[in-house]
C-alpha cells in the first residue's frame, strides 16, 4: 500500500507531469468556459467539438499563409464565432433542437476541415508545418532567470509558472474573468438568469434572444481560442481530428464543475492530469496494480462524469431552462 | 376623478379562441380596483395585455389620460405598469436583491447598482412594510415573501400601477391579509392597484371598485361597498341558457365508491385534499362544487390512481385498493374506475393519436383490442367506429388526427370511451370545459343515462349550474375540505358562499 | 409551429425536400469553394453509387449500417428520448457478434453462428444502453450526455480488449484472428451470381437490415408496446393516465434502441471485415441520427435515407477517386449540413408554407 501510495505521489508531484497537466488542460478550460457561458444562458452545446476543430484549422491555414500567429487567432475565432451563431440560429431563432444542432456543426467541422485542408495544401488534411513566429512561443516570465537557483520555488515558478505560451496564461487568466463577468457585471447577471428562467428576462423588459445571442458569440471566442491553442501553440499546424473528443471531456469538465468558472478549473486541471498521468505511465506498472491500462485513465473523465450524473457525488443540476427554445406562454 | 389606466375596446383572439371581446375598463388613480371572474373568463389575457405580453387585436390603452402604445414589458415598465405574475417571475437560485435589480441594474458594473438598491429597497421596506431579508436565496423563501420580492421588483422600476393576477392562490389566509394591509398602504400612498381574482372574500376585502369578467367579457362593473357576494357570484357565473335535462329522482343502491379520511399532498408538500370523506352510492351522481384549485382535481386523481396520497382509505364496490399497498391508474380500472380527466389536452389524450388509437387509451392491453402482444388495428378501428356511431362523434373518421376535432367531439371521445368501459363508478372532472352547447347537452345527457344504468358517478366541476342539474347530492369543497353537504335545489347564494369559505356553521 | 397545418404532403414530402435541397446547395457551395464544378460531382456522385452493378453493392452495403443505427435513433425518439449513443453501442455490440464468430466458427457452420451472432450484438449493444436508460428512468440523468459519455468509455473500452486481450497472438493489429467461413455471412453476390455486384460486400445483414425495419413498424405501430412507447413519448401525462409506467417505457426502450445499433455490427464485423476491429463504426452510429431525422422516424423513410446516405458514401469514394480535390470527407461535410437543415433548421421553411398554404385554400381535414 505505501509502495503503492509513494509511487502514485512520485508521478503526479512531479514537474513535468504538472507542466503537461497544464498544457494538456488549457484546451480544456477554454472549451469548458466557452460551454460555461452557453449553457449558463440556457443553449445546450455539444458543438464545442466541432468548433474547436473549426478554429484550429483555420488558425493553422491563417498562421501557415500568413506566417502570423495573431492572424491565426484571429481566423480561429472568426470561424468558431460563425459556427456559434449557426448554432444560435438554430436554437434561438429557430427553435429547433439544440442537440441535434450540435451534432451538425460537429460533422460539418469534422468533414469541412480536412476537405478544405487536402484541397489548399495536399498534404492529407493537414495544414503547413508553422515556423517559429506562426506559432505562439513560449513566454518566460520576469524573474525566471533569477529565480532559476533558488531551491523548490524556482523549479516551480521556473517550469511550471514560467515557459509557458500566451494562450495558457489567457486560459487561466479568462477563470477569474469569466467569473467576473459572470457574477459582477450586469450582463453576468442577466445571462445566469435567462438560464434559469426566461419569462423572468423577458418581462423585466429584457430580450431573451439578443442576450442569448451574446452568450452563444462568447462561446465563440473561447472555443476559438481552445482550437487555436492546440494548432499553432501545442503544435506546428493542424491535423486531421486534432481535437480528438477534447470537446466532449471539457463539456464533462463542464457538468463536472456544476456550470461553475473556478471549478471548471480544477475539473479540467483534474482531467489534463489524468491525461498526463496516462502519458507517464504507458506500460509502466504500479506497486499494488500492476500496470493499468492506459485506456482506464483515458475513458476516467467519462466514467466520472457519469457518476456525477448519477448523483453519487452530489448533484449535477443544470441550468433549469437549458435545452429549450423559448415561447412566450399563452395563458 | 382622475384615471390611472383607461382601456377602451380591447379586443383579442387566439386563433379561434376569442379571449377578450371589446373591453373597456376605467380604473381611478390611488384605488384598488379589482377584477373577478371565473377561470377561462380572459381576465389573465387582458392584464398580458397592459403589461404588453401581448398585443391587443383592436383597441386603445390609455395612462394618465394619454393613449400609449405597449408593445412589450419594457414599454409597460416605462409607462410605470408593475406586474405581480400568478406564476413568479423570480430566478430561484438568485439573491432577493439580484431578483429585484434584474432588468435595472443600474450600470455595466453590479456592484455600484448594488449599493443604491439597497439602499432603495430599505426605503421601500419602511414605507410599505415590505421588509425581506435581501441576501437570501428566493428559492428558499415561503410562497408570501416570494410575493413580496415581486412586489418589490414593480416599486423598485418606479411603478405606479400595480397589477396582481390572481396573488392569493398560493397564500395562506394570514399571508393574504398580510398582502392585503400591504395593498391598502400602497393605495393610500397614491398608487393604483389592479387585482385580478376569482375569489368573493377578497375583492370584497379590499377593493374599492370591482369589475366582473365572464367570457372573454367584462358584464358589469360596481362599487364595492354598493354590492355583495351574492350578486357578484350571480355576475360571475352568469344565468346561461339552462339545459334542462329530464331526470328522474335517483334510486341509489349499494356504495360504489367510498373514501375515508383521505389526505393528499402536492409534489411541493402542500396539503390539497385535506381529510376529506364522501361516498357514492350505485345509481347516483355526487357533485363537487367549488372554486377551482380548491383541491378537487388532486381528489379526482387521488381517486384514479395518479396521485398517491398521504393518509386514508378508499373501497370502490367494498374493496380496499390499498389491500396490496400499492395503487396505480391500471389497477383502479381494473376495479372499474372510469376517469374523465379534468384537462383532455393534458391528460385524456394524445393529440397526435388517430381517433381510434384514443379510444383505446388507458385499455389498450384489453383482450379486445388484440391478443398477445400485438394490436389489432381492425378491431381497434370497429370499436372506434361504434364510438363514433353511439356518441355521434364529427367528422366520423377514425383515422383522423384527434387535434382536428372540436373540443365538444374531443370531449366525447374522451367520454365514449371510458363510459363504453361499463364501469362501476365514473369520476368525471368538467366535463363540459371548452365544450360548445349542443355537446353540453349530449354530454349531460349520457352520464343521466349513465346513473339510470346503476352506475355510481363523481362529477367535478366549477360551473355551479351543471353540478345543480346533474348532482343527486351536492358536496361543496373548500381548501382542500369537504365543508358540506346539501341538496341541488339549494340556493345559489348558499352554495357561492360555501365555495367562498363561509358555511352556515361557521358563521353562527 | 405544430403540424397538422399544412396538408400532409407538404408535410412529409415538400418541407423534407426543401430541406434536403438547402442542404445540398450549401455543399454545392463548398464544392465551388475548392474549385470544382458541383453539378460534374452530383453527375459523378450518382453513376458512382447507382450507375452500376458494384456501385449499387456498395451503396447497398453501407445503407445496411444506416438502417440498423437509423432505426436504434428512430425507436427512442418514439418515446421522447434521444439516443446519441448509437455509436458505442453498436461498437460494444461488435465485440458480442465478435465473440459469438470466434467461439463457434471453427464447429459450426454460418447458419448456427447467425443467430447467436446477432442475439450477441443485440443483447450486448442493449448492456451498453442500459446504464444511460437506468441513470434517465430512475435519477434523471439526461439520456443525451450520459450516452455521449458512454461512447467514449466504449471506445477505450474496446481499444483495451483489442489491444490486450483479443488481438491475436505474436500481432501488432489491434484485431481479432480472421472468422473462418463458420463465422462469415454469405455475400449477395455469392448468392446470386446473376447479379452483377462486382466486389461489393453486400452481404444477407442486408436482409436483416430490412427484417429489422419491419420488426420496427410491427413494434411501433402495430404492438401494445409500441403504443405505450409512442403515448409516452407524445404525452407523458396522458401515459401515466393510461397506467402507462415512465420508468418502465424508458428503460425497454433504450434497449431496444441499444439492441437494433449493435445490430449493426453483424453487417460490419460478420459480413464484411469478418474479424473484429479498430473503429469499425466509423461514425455510422452518428450518421444514424440524421437517418432518423429525415426518415421522420418511420422505417420506410428510414430505408429511402439509409438509401441516400449509402449513395453518398458509395458516390463520394467514386468522386473522391475522380475528383482528389473533393475527398471523401465530403461526404461527413455533406451529413452535417444534411443534419443541420433536416433536423435542427427543420422548422426554417414552415412558417413561410404556412402563410402561403393560409392564403390559399383550407387544407380538407379542417374543412371537414
Amino acid at each position: 500500500m505505501l509502495d503503492f501510495l509513494s509511487a502514485i505521489f512520485a508521478i503526479i508531484f512531479n514537474l513535468s507531469t504538472l507542466d503537461a497537466a497544464v498544457r494538456l488542460s488549457t484546451p480544456l478550460l477554454l472549451a469548458a468556459l466557452a460551454g460555461l457561458f452557453s449553457e449558463r444562458s440556457g443553449i445546450f452545446d455539444i458543438g464545442l467539438e466541432g468548433k474547436m476543430l473549426a478554429a484550429a484549422f483555420a488558425a493553422g491555414a491563417a498562421a501557415g499563409v500568413t506566417g502570423s500567429a495573431w492572424l491565426g487567432l484571429a481566423a480561429g475565432v472568426v470561424i468558431s464565432i460563425a459556427l456559434a451563431l449557426v448554432h444560435g440560429f438554430a436554437s434561438i431563432t429557430a427553435r429547433g433542437n439544440q442537440i441535434v444542432s450540435g451534432v451538425a456543426i460537429n460533422f460539418f467541422a469534422a468533414g469541412l476541415t480536412v476537405l478544405l485542408g487536402q484541397a489548399w495544401f495536399h498534404q492529407g488534411g493537414r495544414t503547413p508545418q508553422l515556423g517559429p513566429g506562426a506559432r505562439f512561443g513560449e513566454v518566460d516570465l520576469p524573474g525566471a532567470d533569477v529565480l532559476k537557483d533558488v531551491p523548490v520555488i524556482g523549479d516551480i515558478y521556473n517550469h511550471l509558472v514560467s515557459g509557458h505560451n500566451i494562450l495558457v496564461y489567457a486560459a487561466f487568466l479568462a477563470v477569474p474573468f469569466s467569473w467576473w463577468v459572470l457574477y459582477r457585471t450586469r450582463f453576468g447577471l442577466r445571462l445566469r438568469a435567462v438560464g434559469e428562467n426566461p419569462a423572468a428576462v423577458d418581462t423585466a423588459g429584457i430580450s431573451v434572444a439578443w442576450l442569448r445571442y451574446r452568450a452563444v458569440i462568447c462561446t465563440g471566442i473561447l472555443c476559438g481560442l481552445a482550437g487555436t491553442y492546440l494548432s499553432i501553440a501545442q503544435s506546428a499546424g493542424f491535423n486531421r481530428d486534432m481535437t480528438a473528443g477534447r470537446g466532449f471531456i471539457a463539456l464533462a469538465a463542464l457538468i463536472f464543475a456544476k456550470w461553475k468558472p473556478v471549478p471548471a478549473m480544477f475539473a479540467c486541471l483534474l482531467f489534463g492530469m489524468l491525461d498526463a498521468v496516462a502519458i507517464r505511465l504507458q506500460g509502466q506498472a504500479i506497486p499494488g496494480v500492476g500496470v493499468v491500462p492506459v485506456q482506464f485513465f483515458q475513458a476516467l473523465p467519462y466514467i466520472l462524469t457519469v457518476i456525477l450524473l448519477a448523483g453519487f457525488i452530489g448533484k449535477a443540476i443544470p441550468p433549469k431552462a437549458g435545452g429549450v427554445a423559448y415561447v412566450k406562454e399563452r395563458t | 376623478m382622475t384615471l390611472a389606466l383607461e382601456l377602451v375596446g380591447i379586443d383579442k383572439s387566439f386563433g379561434s379562441v376569442h379571449a377578450n371581446k371589446d373591453i373597456n375598463l376605467a380604473v381611478a388613480k390611488g384605488s384598488i380596483h379589482g377584477v373577478v371572474g371565473e377561470n377561462g373568463a380572459g381576465k389573465s389575457t387582458l392584464m398580458s395585455i397592459i403589461y404588453g405580453f401581448y398585443s391587443a387585436d383592436a383597441g386603445e390603452i390609455r395612462i394618465d389620460g394619454k393613449p400609449v402604445s405597449i408593445s412589450d414589458s419594457k414599454a409597460a415598465i416605462a409607462h410605470g405598469i408593475g406586474m405581480v405574475h400568478q406564476h413568479f417571475m423570480l430566478v430561484d437560485n438568485f439573491t432577493v436583491l439580484e431578483n429585484v435589480m434584474l432588468g435595472a441594474e443600474g450600470g455595466f458594473m453590479l456592484n455600484s447598482g448594488l449599493h443604491k438598491a439597497r439602499k432603495e429597497l430599505k426605503r421601500l421596506a419602511d414605507e410599505y412594510g415590505l421588509t425581506v431579508d435581501l441576501d437570501a436565496e428566493v428559492g428558499e423563501l415561503p410562497v408570501g415573501l416570494q410575493q413580496r420580492v415581486e412586489i418589490l421588483k414593480a416599486l423598485f422600476r418606479g411603478a405606479d400601477i400595480l397589477i396582481l393576477d390572481e396573488p392569493t392562490g398560493v397564500l395562506t389566509p394570514a399571508e393574504a391579509d398580510h398582502l392585503f394591509r400591504i395593498l391598502r398602504i400602497l393605495r393610500d400612498e397614491g398608487k393604483t392597484v389592479l387585482l385580478i381574482t376569482h375569489k368573493l372574500r377578497e375583492i370584497m376585502a379590499v377593493t374599492d371598485k370591482v369589475s366582473v369578467m365572464r367570457r372573454g367579457e367584462i358584464v358589469d362593473t360596481r362599487a364595492t361597498a354598493e354590492t355583495s357576494v351574492e350578486e357578484l357570484a350571480e355576475l360571475m357565473v352568469g344565468r346561461s341558457v339552462l339545459l334542462r335535462v329530464d331526470k328522474t329522482p335517483s334510486t341509489p343502491g349499494r356504495p360504489v365508491l367510498e373514501v375515508e379520511d383521505l389526505t393528499v399532498r402536492d409534489a411541493r408538500g402542500v396539503v390539497r385534499v385535506d381529510h376529506a370523506s364522501l361516498t357514492v352510492h350505485a345509481g347516483e351522481i355526487v357533485g363537487i362544487a367549488g372554486v377551482s384549485g380548491n383541491g378537487q382535481s388532486q381528489l379526482l386523481e387521488a381517486l384514479a390512481g395518479i396521485r398517491k396520497w398521504e393518509t386514508g382509505r378508499v373501497l370502490v364496490d367494498g374493496q380496499d385498493v390499498m389491500a396490496d399497498g400499492k395503487v396505480d391508474p391500471a389497477e383502479m380500472r381494473g376495479l372499474g374506475v372510469a376517469h374523465v380527466p379534468e384537462d383532455r389536452h393534458r391528460m385524456g389524450l394524445v393529440n397526435s393519436f388517430a381517433e381510434y388509437e384514443n379510444c383505446a387509451l388507458g385499455y389498450h392491453g384489453d383482450p379486445k383490442y388484440g391478443s398477445g402482444a400485438l394490436l389489432d388495428i381492425k378491431a381497434m378501428r370497429d370499436d372506434a367506429r361504434d364510438k363514433i356511431e353511439k356518441y355521434d362523434i364529427r367528422p366520423p373518421s377514425c383515422t383522423l388526427k384527434t387535434s382536428m376535432f372540436s373540443g365538444g367531439n374531443q370531449q366525447k371521445i374522451v367520454l365514449a370511451r371510458e363510459i363504453e368501459r361499463d364501469p362501476v363508478v365514473l369520476l368525471v372532472g368538467q366535463p363540459t370545459r371548452g365544450v360548445d352547447i349542443g355537446a353540453i347537452e349530449f354530454i349531460h345527457k349520457r352520464l343521466i343515462e349513465l346513473r339510470d344504468a346503476g352506475k355510481g358517478i363523481l362529477l367535478v366541476s366549477v360551473e355551479l349550474d351543471e353540478i345543480r342539474m346533474l348532482a343527486d347530492r351536492v358536496l361543496v369543497m373548500f381548501d382542500g375540505r369537504l365543508v358540506g353537504e346539501r341538496a341541488p335545489d339549494a340556493s345559489e347564494q348558499e352554495l357561492g358562499l360555501m365555495m367562498a369559505g363561509v358555511t352556515r356553521e361557521a358563521a353562527e | 409551429m405544430t403540424r397538422g397545418k399544412l396538408p400532409r404532403w407538404v408535410d412529409y414530402g415538400l418541407i423534407p425536400v426543401m430541406n434536403l435541397a438547402a442542404a445540398f446547395l450549401v455543399a454545392g457551395l463548398v464544392v465551388l469553394l475548392i474549385g470544382e464544378n458541383p453539378l460534374e460531382a452530383v453527375r459523378i456522385l450518382i453513376y458512382g453509387s447507382l450507375g452500376f452493378g458494384e456501385g449499387i453493392g456498395f451503396t447497398l452495403f453501407y445503407a445496411t449500417n444506416f438502417i440498423f443505427t437509423g432505426l436504434a435513433v428512430a425507436v427512442a425518439f418514439h418515446a421522447g428520448l434521444f439516443n446519441i449513443g448509437g455509436e458505442g453501442q453498436a461498437y460494444v455490440g461488435g465485440l458480442g457478434v465478435g465473440l459469438a464468430c470466434l467461439a463457434l466458427d471453427r464447429f459450426v457452420p454460418w447458419w448456427v453462428t447467425f443467430p447467436v451472432a446477432v442475439a450477441g450484438g443485440a443483447v450486448f449493444g442493449a448492456a451498453w444502453a442500459l446504464v444511460p436508460a437506468y441513470l434517465q428512468a430512475r435519477r434523471g440523468s439526461h439520456v443525451v450526455i450520459t450516452t455521449i459519455m458512454f461512447n467514449f468509455i466504449a471506445s477505450s473500452l474496446m481499444v483495451y480488449l483489442l489491444v490486450n486481450v483479443l488481438a491475436k497472438p505474436g500481432s501488432m493489429q489491434p484485431e481479432t484472428r480472421n472468422f473462418e467461413a463458420g463465422g462469415q455471412l454469405p455475400l449477395i453476390r455469392d448468392l446470386l451470381p446473376g447479379l452483377d455486384l462486382g466486389q461489393a460486400p453486400l452481404n444477407l445483414a442486408f436482409v436483416l437490415a430490412l427484417a429489422a425495419c419491419l420488426f420496427v413498424w410491427v413494434l411501433i405501430w402495430r404492438s401494445r408496446l409500441g403504443y405505450e412507447i409512442r403515448t409516452f413519448g407524445a404525452n407523458q401525462s396522458a401515459a401515466i393516465y393510461a397506467g402507462i409506467s415512465p420508468v418502465r417505457i424508458t428503460i425497454v426502450t433504450m434497449l431496444i434502441s441499444g439492441g437494433l445499433a449493435g445490430l449493426m455490427a453483424i453487417n460490419e464485423v460478420m459480413g464484411s471485415q469478418t474479424r473484429l476491429l479498430l473503429e469499425f463504426t466509423a461514425g455510422y452510429g452518428f450518421v444514424g441520427i440524421a437517418v432518423a431525422l429525415m426518415g421522420r422516424a418511420h422505417p420506410v423513410g428510414i430505408i429511402l435515407a439509409s438509401i441516400l446516405f449509402g449513395m453518398l458514401y458509395q458516390g463520394g469514394a467514386e468522386l473522391a477517386f475522380e475528383k482528389p480535390a473533393i475527398t471523401r470527407d465530403m461526404i461527413v461535410v455533406i451529413q452535417g449540413l444534411v443534419i443541420l437543415f433536416a433536423g435542427a433548421l427543420e422548422h426554417l421553411f414552415r412558417p413561410w408554407l404556412e402563410r402561403l398554404f393560409a392564403s390559399g385554400h383550407v387544407p380538407e381535414a379542417q374543412a371537414a
